[in-house]
């Protein structure tokens, strides 16, 4: 019980004060038909340094990053994340803290939110952003609420091309509530019909929601999307699936997007089997009352003293409860941390550099994979970092032959797309050195795979 | 002039933007080992503006001087009712941390996944075991978010059987976010008062009819009172086709005493970060692992973990359920806090963690009982609702917080629950020793002397921390949510 500090004596001590003889008389409104009264069938309490052991064995039954070339992403991205991010996230005053209720003891983690929110407005190029969501796909079926709720309309236009993560989780939160979803095809290239689209949309629209970049690494020409949206006064609802491509590609704030959320994993959080993740949100300034989840806000204090608080509670579950914009209550707080140390410490330069690197190392897989007797990429749309590849024969395959030569060379499309048996994505970073694409593409023509 | 340390150690420290010197960066790339590319030229974007510029050693001292303004549980004692701050063990942190998890990518071929399966898997047979459900999700990111799962599952089994019901009965005494999250699935709210703190049969028969879907409760509730008649409640929701939501925050309290499933209910959250020593990290992530009886476990959100003799794998394969809450599986990372939590406990441990937690409350009740107004006299379980009634100077549940700083302490949740006006709800946790909850006590009795004979003290108070009291109301008139130079 080394986490409970009481003795036995203690215990007498206490029950006297309180004046009763057992700790069972303390759970006497329990009626005795509702106790459990055999022991919990649960393993035993283990020594930390047996738990230590057991756990270091379970984690090595897992084939993670080190023992393979990988090529994953479809939504989680492997970035390097420099040693002081975990260290200072790695502070108890940051972790062992909770939700900022009490802002005179909370100011860390309130103004550490506040730049959040600022650096997240930047990368956007939006007026305003709240505190974190749970992760993009969530954050995203949130936009789609909010679109519904400002337009008063009911409709909502989905890429096929988002994250199919996305589309479900909209779905689901849209299971029982007044709405209509309407697909939105893609093209040759990967990227949104801009026909199909102009086709769909009417008065009736309250959003278009597009990934950007989308599923398949396709950077969507967001300028049309918005002027078509906006001839029918619907919202742009854009999703940003790597949002590292911010730090090279025009802003969505300043093509035309309404509403802008996204995945922040990429931003100093381990890839941790997909969570916990950072889901951001940003919209225009005049939305700020619809806006879902949690914001801070500075003030002052009694001296005049610059300070920061929750705010805006008025929109929130614990004031308007069935009125409220959402029934959020956590955000994600330490990891908008995260992401905020690993962005102050990219900044204005490293962002884009780091941006421009991923891109280059994608360019020379994509170039040396389509060279690949038998292989070529199906899309041609300009992508972030990942792209789609299409394969002599059925993907799982592929990935099978390689996953037997030590490479995780991409995630097949299949499961989503049953008429893209032969595809896969393949995603690159700056983790992955010359030498890594340079042996897949090895493995892929050497007829092994 | 606003200097460094000009309050002694207390340092002063500027927003990350105001740092900011052109030409400085805190991070370096290796060399490209492969030829630069160029996007078109169309879609690159100029600059970020306003973006910081600052080297490793401005961010490393930045933060650390933000932590030092924050309160934490390794700070002090955080009897925040409801929130179940208990101490969050080290070797969590270390577990979660360990290459094989961290560095785990979502889309890993579930082959090479089954160390990360295996301990999900058996999170979800731990989680079976402590509340008599029997089937569970650990998809959703929080409590709330869990809520959403669980009364989406109930609309789902309501609809599968034809039924047309919109309304959902939520006391008094349940949790904020219970509302909300029943109005997200379209539901409409109907309150039911609470007698004497508890939700009573009679009233619940009063209000069950063909349009109710459900019930959803929180026990114990938010006064720290457990639903006695919870069992005949579930009983009459049943009989008159509806199902009972439970709202789990509070399950700190029964662990290895009582079981939800074995009371009647039918869907219940878990909230890791409270009830199994996860951090709240200043406001998340959390996870919200769902629990459901038979009845319901074909609804769970996909995917569900499963074995069969080969391994474990994730079962995508369930036509009658509600879909996908998030992205991918659930916070694992906290999932692996949470099941190391519960294999360094043991069945004995968790049950001595609920009479520990329980002990705890009704020693500070027993203690502040003279000094404070308690508005129900029913036995509490692991909180204890005081109100200001009895406060002197005309001082405030508010500034009653306030001056808690002063000494040392994170205050109780306050205004809330609703249902007491006034509220102070404090929830010690099975953590803190008694000597802590001593010194607590002694400051809460102090603060009520000091309320009629020095109300100021109160009322001006926070005065030892860097910043006096907040303008709350001056943040929300006017809006400033975003740095801007």
């Amino acid at each position: 019980m080394r986490y409970i500090p009481h003795n036995e004596e203690d215990v007498l001590r206490m029950l006297d004060a309180i004046g009763v003889d057992t700790l069972e008389s303390l759970f006497e409104e329990v009626p005795s038909s509702l106790r459990h009264d055999a022991p919990l069938n649960l393993p035993a309490a283990r020594a930390e340094s047996d738990l230590l052991a057991e756990l270091a064995r379970i984690a090595r039954c897992n084939g993670a990053g080190g023992t393979y070339r990988a090529f994953l992403g479809a939504g989680a991205y492997d970035h390097f994340i420099p040693a002081v991010v975990d260290h200072l996230l790695s502070r108890s005053e940051f972790y062992t803290a909770y939700t900022p209720y009490q802002p005179e003891i909370s100011q860390g983690t309130l103004q550490a939110i506040f730049e959040f929110q600022t650096l997240i407005c930047q990368l956007t190029g939006m007026g305003v952003a709240n505190a974190s969501m749970y992760d993009g796909a969530s954050s995203c079926a949130e936009a789609v609420l909010m679109a519904c709720r400002v337009t008063r309309r009911r409709k909502v236009i989905l890429s096929r091309a988002l994250h199919p993560d996305y589309l479900e989780t909209i779905r689901t939160y849209g299971r029982y509530l007044d709405m209509e979803w309407v697909d939105l095809p893609f093209g040759e290239d990967g990227a949104f019909d801009p026909d199909a689209l102009s086709r769909l949309l009417d008065e009736e629209c309250a959003a278009v929601v597009v990934g950007y970049p989308n599923f398949f690494g396709v950077m969507e020409d967001l300028a049309t999307v918005s002027r078509l949206a906006h001839e029918h006064d619907a919202r742009l609802v854009v999703a940003v699936q790597e949002p590292l491509s911010l730090g090279l590609f025009k802003s969505p704030g300043e093509l035309g997007a309404d509403i802008v959320v996204g995945e922040g994993q990429s931003f100093g959080l381990p890839l941790s089997y997909g969570g916990p993740y950072l889901g951001f949100f940003a919209a225009r300034e005049s939305d700020v009352r619809n806006l879902p989840g949690r914001l801070v806000g500075e003030t002052v204090d009694t001296e005049g003293r610059r300070g920061f608080v929750l705010t805006l509670a008025t929109r929130e579950q614990h004031i308007r409860r069935e009125k409220a914009t959402s029934n959020i209550c956590s955000n994600q707080g330490l990891c908008a941390l995260a992401a905020t140390i690993y962005l102050a410490l990219l900044g204005r330069q490293g962002l884009p550099e780091l941006a421009r690197h991923n891109y280059s190392k994608a360019c020379y897989a994509r170039e040396r994979i389509a060279a690949v007797d038998g292989y070529s990429l199906p899309f041609n749309a300009p992508v972030f970092n990942e792209f789609v590849v299409e394969g002599p024969r059925a993907a799982e395959g592929i990935l099978q032959k390689l996953q037997e030569r030590d490479i995780l060379g991409g995630v097949a499309l299949s499961p989503w797309f049953p008429d893209m048996s032969n595809r896969f994505l393949v995603c690159v970073t700056e983790r992955n050195c010359r030498e890594d694409i340079d042996a897949f593409v090895e493995a892929l023509s050497g007829g092994e795979a | 002039m606003n200097r460094v340390g000009t309050r002694g150690l207390s340092l002063n420290e500027k927003l990350l933007f105001e740092h900011s010197r052109p030409g400085r960066c805190g991070y370096d790339l290796p060399p490209l080992d492969v030829p630069s590319a160029e996007p078109p030229e169309a879609l690159v974007r100029d600059d970020i503006p306003g973006f910081p510029e600052l080297s490793e050693i401005d961010v490393a001292r930045h933060f650390t001087r933000l932590s030092s303004w924050n309160y934490g549980v390794d700070s002090g004692f955080y009897p925040l009712g409801s929130c179940t701050m208990k101490y969050n063990p080290k070797v969590n942190e270390v577990a979660c941390r360990l290459p094989g998890f961290a560095d785990l990518h979502p889309h890993t071929p579930q082959k090479l996944a089954q160390g990360a399966l295996a301990l999900m898997y058996e999170l979800q047979e731990d989680l079976k075991e402590i509340s008599g459900f029997d089937g569970i999700t650990l998809q959703p990111g929080a409590g709330a978010h869990g809520e959403l799962a669980g009364m989406l599952m109930v609309r789902a089994w309501q609809q599968a059987r034809g039924a047309q019901r919109n309304k959902v009965l939520i006391p008094d005494t349940a949790h904020g976010t219970n509302p909300a999250t029943a109005a997200l699935c379209g539901y409409e709210v109907v309150p039911v008062p609470s007698e004497n703190g508890v939700v009573t049969v009679e009233t619940i028969e009063g209000l069950m009819d063909d349009g109710v879907a459900a019930l959803m409760i929180t026990n114990p509730n938010t006064l720290g009172l457990f639903e006695t008649y919870i069992a005949d409640v579930c009983r009459v929701v049943h009989e008159r086709g509806g199902l009972v939501y439970c709202d789990g925050a509070n399950l700190n309290a029964l662990l290895g005493i009582a079981r939800p499933g074995d009371m009647g209910i039918d869907v219940m959250h878990f909230n890791l970060h409270k009830t199994f020593s996860t951090p709240h990290g200043g406001g998340g992530p959390g996870a919200g692992p769902v629990g459901v009886s038979a009845e319901l476990e074909p609804f769970l959100p996909v995917p569900v973990v499963d074995r069969t003799a080969e391994g474990y794998f994730l079962d995508w394969d369930r036509p009658h359920s509600i879909g996908r809450m998030k992205g991918f599986y659930g916070h694992f990372g906290v999932l692996v806090r949470a099941w190391t939590y519960i294999r360094a406990m043991g069945a004995e441990g968790l049950r001595r963690t609920a009479e520990m937690a329980v002990l705890n409350a009704n020693y500070v009740r027993a203690r502040l009982e003279s000094s404070y107004h308690l508005p129900y006299v029913a036995r509490s379980l692991h909180e204890v609702v005081f109100s200001d009634r009895n406060l002197g100077g005309g001082c405030k549940t508010l500034d009653l917080a306030k001056r808690l700083i002063d000494y040392g302490f994170h205050p109780p949740t306050i205004y809330f629950p609703l249902v007491v006006s006034g509220a102070i709800m404090i929830e010690p946790t099975e953590s803190e020793s008694q000597e802590t909850l001593d010194e607590f006590c002694e400051a809460m009795e102090a603060i009520a002397r000091e309320a009629s004979e020095d109300p100021g003290l109160l009322k001006d108070a926070p005065r030892l921390t860097r910043l006096g009291r907040l303008d709350e109301t001056r943040a929300a008139r006017r809006p400033r949510l975003r740095w801007q130079p």
